[in-house]
């Protein structure tokens, strides 16, 4: 089975195959330039390198979010039309079910936490020791919440994702049980772990066409949050 | 025998989701628009955010769409074009992105294509007789250019609005007498009950640049005249209001149209745009087109909104002509007419 991964919800952007439970190829950049500039050369690059004709692969995974509204959106466009032009299917894997996936094998709680702006991060809790569990599925919420929330698990943490370097100090100084951070080949989104979860999801028949796939962003567009009344 | 040259086009600037399969850039096989008007009528305007997002949703079935009622496969395309500028940034990279995965994985050229050279492109559809050179007048919510088309694909603005776009500035005055969004087939159907002398508007005009346009001194001037109304406790005739308003805009129109045809000695003149469609505009353009011995051109209202079609059309001559984009393409919300 070949699932092709695609990662664009956050500054990173990348694609990755992944072919019976190996990684055959990997490309990612963390880099300013937008992703409609990087994420179809990159994956033309890798088409070329690995010699691979599109047509074998069998599906199409992308993070669907939550992360920047655009980013998501660019990724998703992308593998919506390459799902539209290859007729396979598309697999939605949550951006931070992936992120705590490539974090596979470590002890404790798993915490991605991504910068959502407004004082709040995109997050989650995860068990990943022999398989991935979701302890607290993917939402957005406040950093003192989160801190207070973990103070009360008592577990040790493992943090990672682009909300570290914003909320370090806050993690630092709130939270009573032991934690740590990701190192740099794993502290980011990986298309790499995307595909990997794709190949699960596939497995598990877990697809939808191109056509109904759409982005999960958690958050309303601001006009719409403004006319219900919520001015936060 | 002529190889046929089928282009499969995506539009998705603004609030329209669009598709369609042109072939050799004059017969419109399919024309696929999925509107979200009603859903921004709710905030008054277009919100980019809410339009990105319905975008995503809709791209897929809108495509499917065109490709099905063209009775054709995506492998029979030559080409894919796409609007990448400009617009909403964010609007048009759901296209952007689209198109390109799409081209990528379908193995056929792309192409990059500009709103504007879509809309005066949407002209030659029903008037087969249309080729370069000739004069347009280019008038949406966000556009008001005043363009020579050298040839196809080659453009020189001639003209231009100092500020509001005349689209856009119906929109605010429909909001200020109550009518609504849009504002534009809003006060079109309004004024067609009113005396469009009852009320003197200025004609903008802008020292020194007889081609450009201004629009911001005129809605003051209605903004005023109907808070001095208000002041006064006097009724507003919405009718006569917005009929005497759209007659400044449509003089303003009209007259440097002509001006530059006649100036330039280009005996064809094409109106382009969603504000084409205004029936005002249409008819005194016709009426002074006829006295001056010029032919006009404009699309039907369906090829004047927003839609796929166009930038077909556009499409099959940037093709022609060799134009290919790389899978780097970018949106870009301030593409100028002419440039790449």
């Amino acid at each position: 089975m070949k699932i092709l991964g695609i990662e664009s919800s956050s500054l990173v952007a990348g694609v990755a195959i992944v072919t019976d439970g190996v990684l055959t190829g990997e490309y990612g950049v963390d880099y300013k330039k937008t992703h409609s500039q990087t994420l179809l050369p990159m994956l033309d690059e890798l088409v070329k390198l690995l010699e691979l004709d599109l047509d074998t692969i069998d599906g199409i995974a992308v993070a669907a979010g939550p992360g920047s509204f655009t980013g998501l959106r660019i990724g998703s466009a992308t593998a919506k039309g390459l799902g539209l032009a290859l007729k396979k299917p598309l697999l939605h894997i949550p951006t931070l079910d992936a992120m705590a996936y490539n974090l596979w094998g470590a002890a404790g709680l798993v915490c991605p936490i991504m910068d959502a702006r407004r004082s709040q991060v995109y997050t989650g809790l995860y068990h990943v020791e022999a398989e991935l569990q979701v302890v607290k599925g993917q939402c957005a919420m406040g950093v003192d919440r989160l801190i207070q929330e973990l103070n009360g698990m008592g577990e040790r943490v493992l943090f990672l994702g682009d909300g570290v370097p914003v909320y370090k100090k806050a993690l630092e100084e709130g939270l009573m049980v032991p934690f740590a951070f990701a190192p740099a080949q794993s502290g980011r989104q990986r298309a790499a772990s995307v595909a990997a979860l794709g190949e699960l999801y596939m497995a598990q028949g877990k697809t939808e066409t191109a056509a109904e796939h759409k982005p999960e962003y958690l958050r309303k567009p601001q006009a719409e949050r403004e006319r219900e009344g919520d001015r936060t | 025998m002529k190889e046929e040259i089928y282009i499969l086009a995506i539009e998705s600037s603004c609030d329209e989701t669009a598709a369609s399969v042109v072939k050799n850039g004059r017969v419109v096989l399919s024309n696929v628009i999925s509107s979200q008007i009603a859903l921004h009528t709710l905030y008054g305007g277009v919100v980019p955010e809410i339009a990105s997002r319905k975008h995503i949703e809709k791209i897929n079935q809108v495509i499917e769409s065109a490709l099905e009622e063209a009775h054709m496969e995506l492998e029979q395309m030559t080409a894919i074009a796409v609007t990448y500028g400009p617009g909403l940034v964010g609007a048009l990279l759901v296209g952007v992105a689209e198109a390109k995965a799409i081209a990528y994985a379908a193995k056929k050229p792309l192409i990059g294509i500009h709103h504007i050279e879509g809309h005066i492109s949407a002209n030659y559809i029903e008037h087969p007789d249309l080729a370069p050179p000739f004069v347009c007048l280019v008038v949406s919510g966000g556009h008001t250019h005043l363009v020579i088309v050298r040839d196809y694909g080659e453009f020189e603005i001639v003209g231009r609005t100092r500020d509001d776009a005349a689209g856009e500035a119906f929109d605010k005055v429909a909001r200020a007498v109550g009518l609504g969004y849009p504002g534009g087939p809003k006060i079109d159907k309004a004024a067609r009950e009113g005396d469009p002398e009852a009320i003197w508007f200025p004609r903008g005009k802008v020292e020194g640049s007889p081609y450009d346009f201004s629009f911001s001194g005129l809605k003051s001037c209605v903004l005023n005249h109907i808070n001095h109304a208000k002041m006064m406790g006097e009724e507003i005739c919405v009718p006569d209001l917005v009929a005497s308003f759209q007659a400044s805009v449509v003089e303003s129109l009209v007259s440097r149209t002509v001006m530059a045809a006649k100036g330039y000695g280009y005996t064809k003149v094409a109106i382009a745009g969603g504000v084409a469609s205004n029936t005002a505009l249409r008819s005194r353009m016709k009426a002074v087109c006829e006295k001056e011995g010029l032919s006009l051109y404009h699309p039907s209202p369906i090829f004047c909104t927003d839609n796929a079609a166009m930038i077909g059309v556009a499409g099959y001559h940037e093709y022609k002509k060799g134009v290919r984009s790389g899978w780097d393409l970018n949106a870009v919300p301030h593409l100028k007419l002419g440039e790449r």
